[in-house]
């Protein structure tokens, strides 16, 4: 772990105040920000652990806890919301046997609401990991979920 | 958005055939910077982020203030709920947000810009790192541009899913490395921005003018639009209406006409309830208002913003509390804490509406919901929680009757607030039609 921090770190040397950038490339390649990890990079970059862990905390899309191998997340803004979110939400729940903030029993899926996601007009909309997926009904979300 | 889906956007030729880079040259080779600030101050461009602030006022003020080094930002955060214009301008047509930020870097003195970008725009974000390769290679970004001596680099920030973020402090702030958190202005970011030195910050859409009017001229903008809001707004249209999406119209456009004309009217021929103006933050325009111009200053008038551009149709089948139950959860969840009035009274609006759509809602909790509103407009310390109760005050003031029949009579006529419909009616509204679109 130390050495991909360091090579991260290295990699982003020439940025001034590159600690935002730093964890979005530490989580990409480790998962999420274990305590270890925002302890090294606290370290290599010479900053306070608190300021670290504090920046790691603001951000939604920074991870300071262990996820499922795919994230979920759910819009949950008014354009989506108009558009039938919450069965979208009912009907996830239902198929993975989780409530929001909880990981399936073999890992699989973590389960987030997230506000707009900038798609929408095909709104309800979800994004697993990077790819945004819209116009959900329940029988495409089964074929999405098929797919991970 | 006028080359967005004519060139690939990929491919750096494409905007060039279309006369890109053409201003800059212009710029950096012809004009001094104060004649490119007068340009843009003639055009009377006003930013299209939400507050929309004279663009050319705002360069000239950054162009005046001393700073050992000064700084360009582009405001691609985008984080307005039903707001994805400038996504589109990134990945349709992302070169003219290069352009547009290396002209402000002339015009300023800055010889660094820096877009901020949502982590969750990695289409958009892809495109740009190409962009700025391409442009770098043929010598239109980087060192000595056109032969005139003026260097200019852009680098990409990522954001990290935080709407508070796209507020100018906290954007800075991020950069920075920080918790993304506003601070108390003054000092404004033109005189003491980025690392403490003079910086411009603009939203994507704003800088995408500028290299037109510079090519066109400052009349050919003033032409477009209204007096005092010349040139066009791209709208991003959701809701129930046949065609969602994103357009470009001149200012002043009435908004009947954008749902009718380009919205291709109301899905199913349902009859229109509201339209939310500017995104979560906006006010919510009743059918007495479809004939409103949407542009900055008729809005301000009548107590609407225009903010983002964003427009959110709804039909007669959603309900109101609700719409305003789920606008109080996007801000209890966004905000970020630092003040108490945001911080507070963003949860109370919501407890208040969440009983309310449980049927146990008392009259005296409409006063409740004025009053919080009121001490949050006048006392929170940034934009999020002076703005968050813009729906409050709009629906109270357009629908309380439908506020009243959910306390009155425990009914919601609508059958979205599910703790106040029986269950037969659940029922049927709960199978897998998803409304009205799939
Ligand atoms: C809570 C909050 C969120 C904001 N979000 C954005 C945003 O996502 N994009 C944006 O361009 N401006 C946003 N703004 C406005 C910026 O603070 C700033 O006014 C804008 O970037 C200035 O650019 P302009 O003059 O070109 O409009 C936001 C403001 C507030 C208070
Ligand atoms: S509201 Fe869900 S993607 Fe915009």
């Amino acid at each position: 772990m130390e050495a991909t921090i360091e090579e991260i770190t290295k990699a982003l040397d020439s940025e001034r105040t590159p600690l935002i950038s730093v964890l979005h490339a530490v989580q990409a390649e480790l998962g999420y920000l274990s305590t270890e990890g925002l302890k090294i990079v606290a370290k290599k970059l010479d900053i306070p652990l608190s300021k670290v862990y504090g920046v790691a905390t603001f951000y939604t899309l920074l991870d300071t806890e262990e996820k499922g191998e795919n994230v979920i997340r759910l819009c949950e803004s008014a354009p989506c919301h108009i558009k039938g979110a919450t069965n979208i939400l009912t009907e996830l729940q239902d198929k993975l046997d989780i409530d929001v903030g909880e990981t399936t029993d073999d890992n699989k899926f973590s389960l987030e609401m997230t506000s707009c996601l900038g798609i929408c007009a095909v709104a309800p909309a979800i994004m697993i990991n990077g790819t945004v997926y819209g116009n959900l009904t329940s029988k495409k979300l089964d074929s999405i979920l098929d797919r991970y | 958005m006028r080359n967005c889906g004519h060139i690939d956007p990929e491919n750096i030729k494409d905007y060039i055939t279309r006369d890109g880079y053409q201003a800059l040259g212009t710029v950096v080779t012809e004009l001094k910077p104060i004649e490119v600030i007068e340009i843009i101050e003639q055009s009377g461009l006003r930013g299209r982020g939400g507050a929309g602030f004279p663009t050319g006022l705002k360069w000239k003020f950054t162009h005046q203030a001393a700073g050992k080094e000064k700084y360009v930002v582009a405001n691609a955060d985008e984080g307005e709920p039903g707001t994805s214009k400038d996504r589109l301008i990134m990945e349709g047509d992302p070169h003219s947000l290069l352009e547009a930020m290396a002209i402000a870097g002339y015009a300023i003195g800055a010889n660094t810009g820096y877009i901020y970008i949502r982590g969750e725009y990695q289409l958009a974000i892809k495109r740009l790192k190409i962009a700025i390769a391409q442009a770098k290679e043929m010598g239109l970004l980087g060192e000595n541009l056109f032969d005139s001596g003026f260097n200019f680099e852009i680098k990409i920030r990522e954001g990290a899913g935080a709407y508070v973020c796209g507020e100018e402090t906290a954007l800075l702030k991020s950069i920075e490395g920080e918790r993304g958190e506003p601070q108390v202005k003054p000092p404004y970011p033109t005189n003491e921005g980025l690392w403490g030195q003079p910086t411009l910050i603009n939203n994507v859409e704003t800088l995408a003018n500028i290299a037109v009017i510079i090519r066109e001229g400052a009349e050919w903008f003033n032409e477009i639009g209204t007096e005092g809001c010349p040139g066009t707004k791209v709208f991003t249209l959701s809701g129930d209406v046949e065609n969602e999406g994103i357009i470009e119209l001149p200012m002043g456009t009435p908004l009947r006409r954008i749902i009718e004309g380009f919205g291709g009217g109301m899905v199913d021929d349902k009859e229109f309830k509201v339209a939310q103006s500017g995104g979560s933050s906006g006010g919510c325009m009743p059918k007495e208002l479809l004939d409103t111009p949407m542009d900055y200053d008729s809005l301000a008038e009548i107590g609407m913003t225009l903010g983002s551009g964003a427009l959110l149709v709804m039909d007669e089948t959603h309900c109101i509390v609700d719409i305003a139950k789920c606008l109080m959860q996007f801000f209890k969840h966004e905000s970020c804490g630092k003040c108490v009035p945001c911080r507070e009274g963003n949860k109370r609006l919501y407890n208040r509406l969440d009983k309310i759509s449980k049927g146990e809602g008392e009259l005296e909790d409409l006063e409740r919901l004025r009053d919080l509103a009121d001490t949050m407009s006048k006392t929170a310390l940034c934009g999020l929680g002076q703005m968050a109760p813009t729906s409050i005050y709009t629906t109270l003031k357009y629908f309380k009757d439908e506020y009243l029949t959910h306390i009155e009579d425990n009914n919601c006529t609508t059958g979205s607030c599910r703790g106040l419909v029986d269950l037969e009616v659940q029922d049927k509204r709960g199978g897998k039609d998803y409304g009205n679109n799939n």
